[in-house]
């Protein structure tokens, strides 16, 4: 038997006495509970119904919807104090065709009054670069850039008569991490401080967030879809990017 | 706790005992003469049921969409994983693609891969091929499916991550595992550079060291014979390939691509991103007399490298000293 044999036995019993002695300092489950966030999608005031609803954009243009989704990640919570707790692991895909995906749960937050949320409407810098990925980030989801490593943020897809591209298609497939083509945005919002977001062992509040998939095209520059209705990342998804984060998400109210 | 260091000397011991006298166990080892690696392992613990599960994916051609085509297809042992006589390869359907298959070997030290760098991790990289049209033109949910439907895939996986559950992460993470552990480092001239007794170079091969540290080594630098940096070296007036640009979205580069390792050359041709060039004769009378002035040619290669015939001799002596014969005969690499 080699030396480093007998270390490990020794060091073994050593690294699960310490692990058990951590065990005992993890916050109890009654210091920590859970909240849900929803999202309504919608089209600029109206619910958004894939395949079927016709809906104006800014320039006055026709379109229809067929595929709407997007990334939530790295959610964090703040309080009125200053601190906070940035959710681990929170990675999300939103997709309007799939109804569970648009109501989140998350565990283990501790208990406490909360004034602000901040997340990242897509994925980190780093985990688009991370290697082989799970759950949410699975490339499985067909939110993965095989070509051009990165995760698509925000994918809407529909037509409109407007559209120049073959059967007058749509296509915003809004990702991309390097400068000058960087499309990572966040969303924040504070929250009334006479409502806040109370997580308490007894109770689950809901946060729930309007989503308006119109926001894509118009906010800072309006899209006229004769113009433009493919991107793929570039600058035009930039350009989407700058759009969606003025108007994709808004806070809409809490239920404690 | 003396029962505990039993209980786990046992467990250690017993794992020794499952391998069988004959079985080496798979490493990734690094040359002497390499530097740090940038993929480590450390998140996709290299064992040997995992690296036989990436090897057995490598080869199995029943992954593409008309069963035609593997990994293996386009990257053979013998062209050290590069595609033999083909300038560009041929995927399912007989489809030709745009550029040529690059050879795969020391992945585990580059940072980029592909001719433009656009995948930025090796464990993403064959999802490319998988799902390129004209590659392979299948998806990882039909690849997942397919494995778990397939013996001995669900028990091969089991064995090599503990569990029949078979999804992308630990697809690629095995097909990971085969490619990390192709390095390429034995050839003459890593055995010169360590010295290893007996094994010097001719003088013609000295010869084209010096002059290739000289007029080459900018770009094709050693240890990997690239820089791994994105490059025009003037093969046209204008590309017909966008290359680099397509992922940086930059015009300034339009045109580039990444340059080459030079290691195996001799075996890795045809030679360039579209496979133009299919000796080293014509690669290196590009260099001496064809450099043209694109939008974005390297300033290095304004004047082309002037190189005389007795030179171009003596550099090609040298490159054939890249030639690591231990990597492309290994069996370990071998489809069976």
């Amino acid at each position: 038997m080699k030396l480093s044999q007998y270390l490990l036995a020794l060091l073994c019993p050593i690294i699960l006495l310490t692990s058990c002695k951590k065990d005992g300092d993890i916050i109890s489950a009654d210091t920590k509970s859970s909240f849900t966030l929803e999202f309504e999608h919608q089209v600029n005031g109206a619910s958004l119904a894939l395949n079927t609803s016709t809906y104006k954009n800014a320039k006055g243009e026709d379109y229809k919807i067929n595929v709407f989704k997007y990334y939530v990640s790295n959610i964090k919570l703040s309080k009125a104090d200053g601190t906070s707790y940035l959710i681990p692991e929170s990675y999300f895909l939103v997709d309007e065709s799939k109804s569970a995906s648009k109501l989140l749960t998350i565990n283990d937050v501790p208990i406490g009054d909360y004034t602000k949320i901040e997340y990242t409407i897509g994925v980190d810098y780093a985990r688009n670069f991370a290697g082989a990925q799970t759950g949410a980030l699975d490339p499985i989801n067909g939110m993965f850039w095989t070509w051009n490593s990165g995760y698509i943020f925000v994918k809407l897809e529909g037509t409109s008569p407007q559209s120049t591209a073959t059967n007058n298609a749509l296509t915003f497939h809004i990702g991309g991490v390097l400068d000058p083509n960087n499309t990572i945005r966040t969303f924040s919002a504070e929250i009334n401080a006479a409502n806040p977001l109370r997580i308490r062992t007894d109770a689950k509040p809901n946060m729930h967030f309007i989503v308006n998939a119109a926001s894509l095209f118009t906010g800072t520059t309006d899209v006229s879809f004769t113009n433009l209705n493919f991107t793929m990342g570039g600058a035009n998804s930039v350009l989407v990017a700058n759009n969606y984060a003025k108007g994709l998400f808004r806070l809409d109210h809490i239920h404690n | 706790m003396l029962f505990l260091s039993i209980a786990l000397m046992y467990a250690c011991s017993k794992n020794e005992d499952e391998i069988t006298p004959d079985e080496e166990n798979v490493t990734f080892a690094i040359p002497s003469n390499f530097p740090k690696p940038a993929y480590s392992f450390e998140n996709n613990k290299l064992t040997n049921a995992g690296f036989a599960l990436g090897k057995k994916l490598f080869y199995e051609a029943r992954l593409s969409a008309d069963k035609s085509v593997s990994c293996g297809s386009c990257h053979q042992q013998f062209a050290a994983f590069a595609n033999l006589d083909h300038s560009v390869s041929h995927g399912v359907d007989n489809c030709q693609g745009k550029r040529n298959a690059p050879p795969l070997f020391n992945l585990a030290w580059q940072q980029a891969f592909f001719w433009d760098g656009g995948v930025k991790n090796l464990e993403t990289s064959p999802l490319n091929a998988l799902t390129d049209v004209c590659e392979m033109k299948t998806d990882i949910e039909t690849v997942v499916k397919f494995l778990k439907n397939t013996a001995p895939y669900p028990e091969m996986f089991k064995r090599a991550f503990g569990s029949s559950e078979i999804n992308s992460q630990t697809v690629l993470k095995s097909i990971t595992q085969f490619m990390g552990v192709l390095v390429s480092g034995n050839s003459k001239y890593d055995k010169v550079m360590r010295k290893e007794s007996g094994i010097s170079f001719t003088s013609d091969e000295q010869l084209g060291y010096n002059l290739f540290k000289e007029k080459c080594a900018s770009c094709h630098a050693e240890p990997f014979f690239s820089d791994f940096s994105y490059r025009s070296n003037g093969l046209d007036l204008v590309s017909t390939d966008e290359g680099r640009s397509h992922i940086s979205g930059v015009q300034s580069d339009f045109g580039k691509f990444r340059v080459p390792s030079l290691r195996n050359i001799e075996y890795t041709g045809p030679y360039m991103h579209d496979g133009r060039f299919y000796n080293l004769d014509e690669v290196l009378e590009h260099y001496n007399s064809g450099v043209k002035a694109s939008e974005n040619l390297d300033s290095s290669l304004r004047n082309g490298i002037s190189l005389s015939s007795s030179e171009r001799t003596q550099i090609k002596a040298f490159l054939k000293t890249l030639t690591d014969n231990e990597f492309i005969k290994n069996k370990l690499y071998s489809e069976s």
